[in-house]
């Protein structure tokens, strides 16, 4: 029995012997521009599939038929459809987003000043959430079944089962209304010194990290509990490690790669999902700037956010595929 | 203090009754002389402006789309902050809706109502120190005329044939008479700019009170005093900031803790609520818009005008305003004019609910079987519980309506003005004619009744040109008995603008003209520290 010659292996497949781990990081790339590639034929065609234009939902009460054909020259509404998307591709590839329609500001500016916004209070969210959830759920592994772990679970379940805008409207109501200790609205613009962001952001930032808490927290301490069944755990124990130790040595590097894709997918979450917390608290992010956008079909601008929005999450997936894919080995060879 | 005398003290320190009507009125409500004579005192008292501080709105209807083109505002919010930076040549009386001198002095009619002269005042500085001259006023209408606009205004100005200067007055010829030329002109989107805002129609730069500092479309804009203002009966306070609030809780949350001095929109279901907290003032202002429903007098079964008085009988108005408005609005009448408007025809007898005469009409109809009648939460707020409403007190007069709750994206184009019998909501005009002739002229685009009558029209035209007040209001009254009685249109009520301010916000007017004051909340009061 002799081994297959060298030469009969494809030359991709021996870069990817040879580089196991970049071939796969490689791949994610790639499947993640074409995602979104696609991303944007859906986002086009779905702008396109909604009931009324620009012309007229702009205009409303006050359009009269002259305006509304003087507008839809104006912006070329009138030529074919793949035309235009092959247009809008070309300069959004290159990063430019072209005009608003309703406002006549350069897209690509407005959302570099609304995605900054939104992103400072997601990154601020995240800093806060990430640590304390992953915390939090080693000590309620620490303590299962006890105290302090039942407790960390009931407020956490809480938590996840309100609605944001409800728990929103609590922190307003107790910290706003009744205390006056926070600032609200939490309107953020571009004089306004760092300290006071700070102060404006508090409550949308407890917010959004009651939101996110409970699900980090619980997936880390499902992820630690099952690698604590595994019989290496049982060794750490009868070689005399303290519990806490064989937790945090032992147990979580273990079960990173569940907590890196439940983290990832909160992250995705707060900078996309954060439309109610920002239409409750009045703050100008991106959510606020796409559904202000859609109302009056502003095409250049919804496309716009949609795709960044898109290109967020799917960065964030990529992120966590191949962090995860780092942190454990197995995930290298695929079955 | 019962709450008409509330009422009157609020009317004097708003500046809007003499002390004379006030004890008059007092008196009348059965209050003594000298406790009359003492709240007017009082309240006139109140009413000596107080200068400076930072006023704060948060105002619903801002949005990241919000253009600073006076020629393409739309929002509330941005209906407001033009106000703050703009003057039009003419505005109109708070309380009777008369077209008054702002930047024109004075007009004159021909006696045709075709040519209007109307002198420039002189003296006003722009905010960057040029002064305001005839070619800057002929240069803004012309851009807002021209065919090729996509100004908000264009509709309105329609019937300008000609613009041009005649030594330091504006002359414009109209292609017929219309004897409200001048508060055409009050429309929001004729703000004059230099130069007509041609060279650049983002400037904001205007004559008004206040210069804007800053502008973020749908979250803020902020401004500070005019110091060179050419009015000194507005602009109380030193700077103010308009903040996007687009949620509802949003807004009553930042007025009841203080953090904005007054918002819009109240939603008439929580109003009550917001009542209760001890620094709120709840403001209600009489408004033009109202709720419809509406029937196609051109199509079965509503080409039957027994039909059509069996259903307009048939409508419980006052519960409407009850249950739908939550009282914050006036019972309509079945024309879509009501006491706001300049030359209202009174005397008009209310029509009320009555299923016996509704019966009557229904069995001379001849009609039978169900009507079915299409709504959506769009259409107004409560729209489909006020079809539920309507088809309860339908049925006690042997009425079978059958409601159909339709979507939402698409009723404009899909049900409204394309079905027989729908829901509708219409926003008020400046003028009875303009009111008119946009829904009821039958050549109109949005003649929603399919309302098609040549006497009617006939009689508008000739209403537009007449410049003897007395005469004008006869027809008027001729064409709110037309539309009543023969017209497609159930109009059971007018909903109030209903907004909220803390308590110290002084001199708020109940502007008859839109809501806000006619948006020009914030030029108009003070802060009482």
């Amino acid at each position: 029995m002799t081994n297959p010659a060298p030469s009969n292996i494809l030359p991709g497949l021996r870069f990817r012997q040879r580089f196991p781990l970049l071939a796969l990081i490689l791949e994610r790339f790639v499947l993640s521009i074409v995602l979104l590639f696609a991303v944007s034929i859906l986002i086009f065609g779905g702008l396109e599939a909604l009931p009324g234009d620009f012309a007229t939902t702009y205009l409303g009460q006050s359009a009269t038929p002259q305006a509304v054909a003087n507008i839809r020259q104006d912006l070329g509404l009138d030529r074919p459809v793949t035309t235009r998307y092959v247009e809008w591709l070309g300069s959004a590839v290159q990063g430019d987003f072209g005009t608003s329609w309703a406002s006549k500001n350069s897209v690509s500016e407005q959302i570099g000043k609304r995605l900054g916004n939104s992103l400072f209070l997601a990154g601020f969210a995240a800093v806060i959430s990430v640590p304390l959830a992953v915390g939090l759920g080693m000590v309620s592994v620490h303590f299962r079944n006890r105290m302090p772990d039942k407790i960390i679970n009931v407020i956490s379940l809480a938590a996840i089962s309100l609605p944001e805008f409800f728990i929103g409207y609590l922190l307003i109501l107790f910290f706003a209304v009744k205390f006056g200790m926070a600032t609200f609205p939490a309107t953020v613009y571009d004089s306004m010194a760092f300290s006071e962001r700070l102060k404006a952001i508090a409550l949308p930032t407890a917010t959004l990290v009651l939101v996110v808490l409970a699900h980090m927290m619980r997936m880390t301490r499902a992820a630690i509990l099952s690698v604590m069944s595994s019989a290496y755990m049982e060794t750490a124990e009868l070689k005399g490690l303290s519990a806490s130790r064989s937790i945090v040595k032992h147990a979580a590097p273990n079960a990173l790669a569940p907590i890196i894709n439940v983290v990832a997918l909160n992250l995705a979450y707060l900078v996309v999902g954060v439309v109610v917390v920002e239409v409750v608290f009045v703050y100008p992010g991106m959510g606020q700037y796409m559904v202000d956008a859609v109302t009056v079909r502003d095409m250049p601008v919804v496309q716009a956010c949609g795709l960044i929005f898109a290109a967020v999450y799917i960065f964030l997936n990529m992120t966590a595929d191949i962090l995860a894919i780092i942190a454990n080995p197995r995930l290298r060879h695929p079955r | 203090m019962n709450d008409y005398t509330k009422y009157l003290a609020s009317r004097v320190t708003a500046g809007g009754l003499s002390r004379r009507e006030f004890i008059g009125r007092a008196m009348a409500a059965g209050i003594t002389l000298a406790v009359a004579d003492k709240l007017f005192t009082e309240s006139a008292e109140a009413a000596e402006p107080k200068r400076g501080g930072h006023l704060k709105l948060g105002l619903e209807g801002g949005a990241a789309t919000d253009s600073k083109d006076p020629a393409k505002f739309l929002s509330q919010f941005m209906f407001c902050v033009g106000r703050c930076w703009g003057d039009m040549l003419v505005e109109s009386d708070p309380l009777t809706g008369a077209a008054v001198p702002a930047l024109a002095e004075s007009w004159e009619p021909s006696k045709d109502a075709v040519t209007w002269t109307f002198k420039i005042r002189k003296g006003v500085k722009f905010h960057n120190g040029k002064e305001l001259t005839i070619d800057d006023v002929v240069a803004t209408l012309n851009r807002h005329t021209d065919k090729k606009s996509e100004s908000g205004a264009l509709g309105v100005l329609g019937s300008i044939k000609e613009i041009k200067a005649d030594g330091g007055n504006l002359v414009l010829t109209l292609s017929e008479g219309n004897a409200d030329m001048p508060l055409l002109l009050s429309d929001y989107h004729l703000v004059i700019q230099p130069n007509g805002g041609v060279d650049d129609p983002l400037a904001s730069i205007g004559t008004g009170p206040y210069k804007l500092t800053s502008f973020e479309p749908g979250v803020r804009a902020t401004f500070e005093k005019n110091k060179d203002d050419w009015r000194s009966d507005r602009g109380y306070v030193d700077s103010i900031e308009i903040i996007g609030m687009n949620d509802a809780t949003a807004r009553i949350a930042a007025l009841s803790s203080g953090q904005v001095h007054y918002i819009n929109r109240v939603d008439p279901k929580t109003v009550n609520l917001l009542k209760r907290a001890p620094n709120v003032e709840i403001l209600s202002t009489a408004g033009r818009g109202h709720y419809v429903f509406i029937m196609h007098c051109d199509k079965a079964p509503f080409d039957n005008n027994d039909l059509r008085l069996a259903l307009k009988y048939a409508m419980d108005r006052e519960t409407m305003v009850q249950k739908i408005l939550g009282g914050y609005g006036k019972v309509g009448n079945d024309f879509p004019i009501n006491s706001t408007y300049a030359l209202f025809p009174e005397g008009i007898e209310q029509r009320t609910y009555d299923p016996d005469k509704a019966a009557f009409h229904y069995k001379k109809s001849g009609h039978s079987g169900s009507v079915l009648l299409r709504t959506s939460e769009v259409a107004f707020p409560g729209a489909v519980d006020a079809a539920v409403l309507y088809q309860e007190s339908c049925k006690k007069a042997g009425i079978d309506i059958e409601v159909k709750r339709e979507p939402g994206d698409g009723y404009w184009t899909n049900v409204w003005n394309v079905q027989p019998f729908s829901t509708s909501y219409w926003g008020g005009r400046p003028t009875q004619d303009q009111m008119y002739s946009t829904a009821y002229l039958s050549t109109a685009d949005w003649n929603d009744t399919k309302f098609k009558r040549p006497d009617f029209d006939k009689l508008l035209l000739q209403a537009r040109a007449e410049l003897d007040e007395a005469k004008r209001k006869d027809m008027y009254r001729a064409m709110a008995m037309m539309v009543r009685d023969e017209g497609g249109v159930i109009l059971p009520m007018f909903n109030d603008f209903v907004n909220a301010s803390t308590k110290q916000v002084k001199g708020y007017v109940h502007d008859i003209g839109n809501d806000m004051s006619n948006g020009y909340v914030a030029t108009r009061v003070w802060l009482d520290a």
